[in-house]
């Protein structure tokens, strides 16, 4: 008997009344030796769009169908267990749609408990278990294989993780305990935290076997007979290999220093505010000695913490934003009203250019024209895109015919009329209003009536670019961030007198780029440079009146962001940051802050100190010279509270000024176009978690609140 | 130029035979699929052989279409492994289909152009019906070619009875009988089973394995064969129980040139000797086999007399009973269908051919007294196939 047997799990599966239920249906099979082998089968019967998922009543349903399964062990009639998926999936892990609804402590340690007790019988059945990993398996679908005695994986599965970490959770059906005494310290800190800390990157199948994770890896073809058979040789006494399981001395050596580098390299990435990295730490760290089910009772509190807390309901929060809010944009227009693309013109060959070209190529695949009165820069510009190609093969990451392809389409002219026949011009000049008014201008002459204009201007108003135009409702704004290839993040902007089918064409165009389009209204800055020119505003403000560089950059810790003001302000450039807090000052000079010390900076190139692998030591001298002479320093605490206060403020009259519709656009653009994270659910939930948007609106930005029981 | 070379049979392997229809354990698995494991289950076991030096494969079915169309040859290669620059294409001659596959391929190796080639059958009689979507030229009806009843195979086989009239509907009940005996006596000695290739199958209740030929009725009496109805025609003489059922399976076979197979290491399960196919009425195609049987051992300069084991596709009892008779063989004749034949196991029309050399290979393996074997069966539209064997385990002893 296990130790969950007793526990009443009713308030739980009360919950889940409208779960889909994945089955568990068992089928005997006689193995070639004669054994008989139980098999079961996850399916939640529907097709491969809606992968299996476990909630409470599945996990219910399993552990029955295990504990009939244990008793026809105890009497001989079955020899083995092994539990399979339907095609293509395993299990997608635990089914989060009613998570929100927790409504206690208790109740989410009950999860955690649910999953040990139905999982954890698969070590408690009497004979040998297998999991056969047919398809995708993340979280705890992956961990049903972890409580397995033996698995095998299909080499065709297309993803395979512990994804918990990036959703604000831990491995908390066994993987945390198991993983670690399976595949070694090292590999389990690579799948349960880098992995995840990394975009949520996942395993294949053969990264995945030579990780330890499974024991043998079959083809797609036969994957389920070969898995059979492999069984059948292991229930006759086939020895299982498994190099990578960690003895004495990985545990009395190893163990503890690669917790104690895991931890500090987390700390300098993310710094400690999220809650869930440290906590899967301190769990792997546990893992080293003690039972499995000491192992298994530590996992219950910590899963039973996190999911009644803030920073767990703010990750699904931002989990279902990127994931199905960013799929169906808000506001935008019939699809069916797009225009079709053939052909792409590039007005310009400078940096932003030479991307925007490459990438709209490879996306694409129609022709792509960059032009430029310079024919130098232009054949700078192709060299460019051609050495990008070449890499891109190189690494493997594109194949000769499509670098072919790629290099064929890419072209460059220095006479309009090469756009005569775009259907998508796109501007990436200077940022100066009479050089824009020029090139559209003399664009517009040439290029067909039905083509659409797109602009990428970060600081200028879209209205303003097109009022010279002959037809200025074909003008979208389209404002890529930097990296392009690598940003997620496009704002498309909709000037007043932008028409729908340009608008449904940019909405188009953004989807092949395989990016996620967010509208807004045109208005400074649009979403993702006003609320950061806030911050950095607020802060150089600070610096400006005496604070010290480290204060500054320390105080808004709390927030968990990826790095501190100044670090961002060194990564986009000092002179674009100064440029960026100049035009919103312009823009809002009784909000936002301008710093002439960050033009002198910017002048000088001085701000960070760094040591030769790059690591950010501390600041210049000769930056904290530039800066000094303030003469009222704010304390950490204030201007923490003035960031906090000021982006309640400026994201209330965003909305009313309807710069997008909803809080949950602001935080889509700022966890995409910013990178700020899960666990702040990207700005508005953690406002109003800490009381700012109480303090400075008189209400929350979200009701019901995204906030934990707890 | 060609120099000629000795054809031989590696190896061959199949599926489990399953009952066409819903309640068939196919109904959810593709009939490709069928034939792709098929294949990888004989790559498998056949380590030995490079697969880049496969010659090419071609895989038979009926009925080309849907999952069972797309130049079988070649799609299944792709999908069970077999290296891009391995061709393969599609065999059709309705039941077979297999046979063709290797007798086509046999004509390649022996002419010295192949070296190893891969020869097989599927047929998904649950997916695709015989005959289905079939649009028969007007002219057949019209200017009296055939008998409008001739695609209609128990038709065929009734006719047959009408032909000889000493082919007794109880001759054919007693010869079904001893098939089924036959066939469950091969499995209960381990004869079957070594050739089969399980088959993972998705049934309502999860995940299950094929293992066993479905099909199989080994408590078959002659009073319940007396009871069963005579579907094609009233009190006919065919029914359910002398005739083979509509089945769903795959086999494939590795055939090679003698000399690319000793320098590969690898042994010859069985020498083909000769062929021959010939046409016959289409409305007693059950009696293709004679004249195709007399011409290949013309051709191998052989007398019926030389034959010491025969596998013989059982569409039809009575059909089996008409060749028997025409050569003077008992129909109890120990050399006949030793293991059973396909009115126990099934009939996935065009995999069959290669199931009866199967089941000879295995034969010869068990019986080094005998020299030639034959394999032979009828064909819809009036045609046989025979193709005879010599046993390399032959040691010119008589037992």
């Amino acid at each position: 008997m296990g130790n969950y047997d007793n526990i009443d799990f009713s308030d739980l599966l009360a919950l889940s009344s409208e779960e889909v239920v994945t089955n568990s249906s068992v089928t005997d099979v006689r193995l070639a030796s004669g054994r008989m082998m139980a098999l079961i089968t996850l399916d939640n019967g529907l097709d491969h769009t809606r992968p299996n998922t476990l909630g409470p009543r599945t996990l219910m349903q399993l552990d029955d169908t295990l504990v009939a399964l244990a008793q026809r062990v105890s009497v001989g009639e079955i020899q083995a267990v092994a539990v399979t998926g339907k095609p293509y999936f395993l299990a997608a892990g635990a089914d989060l749609s009613r998570v929100a609804d927790i409504p206690s402590k208790a109740v989410a340690r009950k999860l955690a408990e649910l999953g040990h007790r139905a999982l954890g019988r698969l070590a408690e059945l009497g004979c040998p278990s297998f999991v056969f990993i047919n398809g995708l398996a993340l979280g705890g679908g992956l961990e049903i294989a972890l409580n397995a005695d033996y698995r095998t994986v299909d080499s065709s599965a297309p993803a395979i993780a512990l994804p918990e970490v990036f959703l604000g959770l831990v491995p908390g059906w066994g993987g945390a305990y198991l993983l670690p005494n399976l595949i070694g310290i090292e590999n389990a800190l690579t799948v349960m935290l880098s992995n995840p800390l990394k975009n949520n990157r996942m395993l294949s199948a053969p990264q995945a076997l030579d990780l330890g994770i499974a024991d043998a890896m079959f083809g797609p073809g036969r994957f389920l007979e070969q898995s059979l058979e492999w069984a059948d040789e292991v229930l006759g006494g086939k020895k299982v290999k498994r190099p990578h399981q960690p003895g004495k001395v990985e545990r009395a050596v190893k163990w503890d220093a690669a917790i104690k580098i895991a931890r500090s390299t987390v700390t300098k990435r993310i710094g400690t505010i999220a809650k869930a990295p440290f906590a899967a730490l301190d769990l792997m760290a546990a893992a080293k000695s003690g039972t499995r089910n000491e192992g298994f009772a530590r996992e219950d509190d910590v899963l039973a913490e996190l999911i009644s807390g803030d920073q767990f309901q703010a990750s699904i929060y931002a989990f279902n934003l990127v994931q199905k809010r960013a799929k169906k944009p808000a506001g935008a227009p019939d699809p069916a009203l797009a225009n079709k693309i053939t052909k792409v013109g590039v007005i310009g060959a400078g940096l932003m250019a030479r991307q925007f070209a490459l990438l709209f190529a490879r996306r694409l695949r129609v022709p792509v024209v960059l032009t430029d009165i310079d024919q130098g820069r232009l054949d700078q510009a192709l060299e460019y895109i051609h050495g990008e190609i070449d890499a891109l093969l190189a690494k493997g990451r594109m194949g000769a015919d499509d670098a072919g392809r790629i290099h064929a389409l890419v072209s460059g002219s220095t006479d309009p009329t090469a756009f005569a026949d775009a259907d998508w011009v796109i501007e990436a000049v200077f940022e100066e209003m009479s050089v824009k008014h020029e090139v559209l201008a003399r664009f517009e002459a040439v290029i067909p009536e039905s083509a659409t204009l797109a602009t990428n201007t970060s600081s200028l108003s879209v209205t303003e670019i097109g009022s010279k135009l002959k037809h200025p409702e074909r003008l979208v704004g389209f404002h890529f961030f930097n990296p392009v290839a690598v940003m997620p993040l496009i704002e498309v902007v909709r000037a007043p007198k932008t028409n729908d089918a340009t608008l449904a064409t940019a909405m188009n165009v953004a989807k092949q780029l395989k990016k996620t389009a967010v509208i807004t209204a045109d208005a400074p800055g649009f979403v993702v440079n006003r609320l950061l020119a806030k911050l950095l505003g607020e802060a150089m403000h600070a610096v400006d009146t005496g604070t010290p560089f480290e204060t500054v950059e320390s105080a808004l810790d709390s927030f968990g962001m990826p790095m501190g003001p100044f670090e961002l302000l060194d990564l986009v450039g000092l002179k674009v940051g100064a440029h960026v807090l100049d035009t919103h000052h312009a823009a809002f000079p009784d909000r936002f802050f301008r710093s002439d010390n960050l033009h002198a900076l910017a002048e000088a190139g001085v701000l960070l100190t760094r040591d030769k692998n790059g690591n950010i030591t501390g600041f210049d001298d000769k930056a904290r010279a530039i800066v000094a002479g303030g003469a009222s320093p704010r304390s950490a605490e204030e201007l923490n509270r003035r960031v906090e206060d000021g982006l309640a403020d400026e994201i209330a009259r965003m909305l009313k000024e309807k710069v997008v519709g909803f809080p949950e656009d602001i935080d889509l653009c700022m966890i995409l176009g910013a990178g700020w994270p899960f666990q702040m659910g990207g700005i508005t939930p953690y406002l109003d978690r800490v009381g700012a948007s109480e303090r400075v609106n008189k209400k929350a930005f979200h009701k019901p609140a995204i906030t934990g029981v707890a | 130029m060609s120099n000629m070379e000795r054809v031989v049979f590696l190896d061959g392997v199949r599926t489990p035979f399953g009952r066409a229809g819903e309640k068939g354990m196919y109904w959810n698995t593709r009939s490709d699929d069928l034939a792709v494991k098929a294949l990888m289950g004989l790559l498998e076991r056949n380590p030995k052989l490079d697969t880049s030096k496969v010659d090419d494969v071609a895989i038979a079915a009926t009925t080309q279409t849907g999952d069972q169309g797309l130049t079988l040859g070649r799609t299944v290669g792709i999908l069970a492994g077999l290296p891009l620059s391995v061709p393969g294409y599609a065999i059709d001659r309705m039941c077979a289909g297999a046979m063709t596959s290797v007798t086509t391929l046999a004509g390649a190796i022996g002419y010295g152009m192949y070296d190893f080639a891969i020869a097989g059958g599927v047929e998904h009689m649950g997916r695709h019906p015989i005959g289905f979507n079939a649009d028969p030229n007007p002219r057949f009806v019209a200017e009296k070619l055939v008998e409008a009843d001739a695609l209609n195979m128990g038709a065929t086989a009734e006719r047959l009875h009408d032909r000889f009239p000493q082919l007794t509907k109880d001759r054919a009940d007693a010869f079904a009988m001893a098939s089924q005996q036959k066939v469950a006596q091969a499995y209960s000695d381990g004869n079957i089973q070594p050739d089969l290739i399980p088959i993972a199958i998705k049934t309502d209740s999860g995940w299950g394995l094929a293992t066993e030929d479905e099909g199989r009725r080994p408590e078959t009496t002659l009073e319940g064969l007396s009871t069963l109805k005579t579907p094609f025609r009233p009190h006919g003489r065919v029914t359910a129980g002398n005739s083979s059922p509509l089945t769903d399976g795959a086999t494939v076979s590795l055939l090679a040139s003698e000399s690319a197979a000793q320098a590969a290491g690898m042994s010859a399960k069985m020498h083909m000797v000769s062929f021959a196919f010939a046409g016959v009425q289409p409305e007693v195609m059950g009696i293709g086999p004679i004249p195709s049987t007399e011409k290949a051992l013309k051709k191998a300069g052989l007398t019926i007399d030389d034959i010491g084991l025969f596998e013989l596709n059982e569409a039809f009892a009575v059909q089996v009973l008409s060749l028997l008779d025409h050569f003077g063989i008992a129909d109890d004749d120990k050399r006949v269908n030793l293991y059973g034949g396909a009115i126990a196991l099934g009939h996935p029309l065009a995999s069959s051919g290669v199931r009866l050399m199967i089941q000879l290979a295995r034969q010869f393996e068990q019986r080094p007294d005998v020299r030639y074997g034959l394999t032979a069966m009828c064909i819809g539209l009036g045609q046989g196939g025979t193709v005879i064997w010599e046993n390399p385990h032959f040691d010119g002893k008589r037992k």
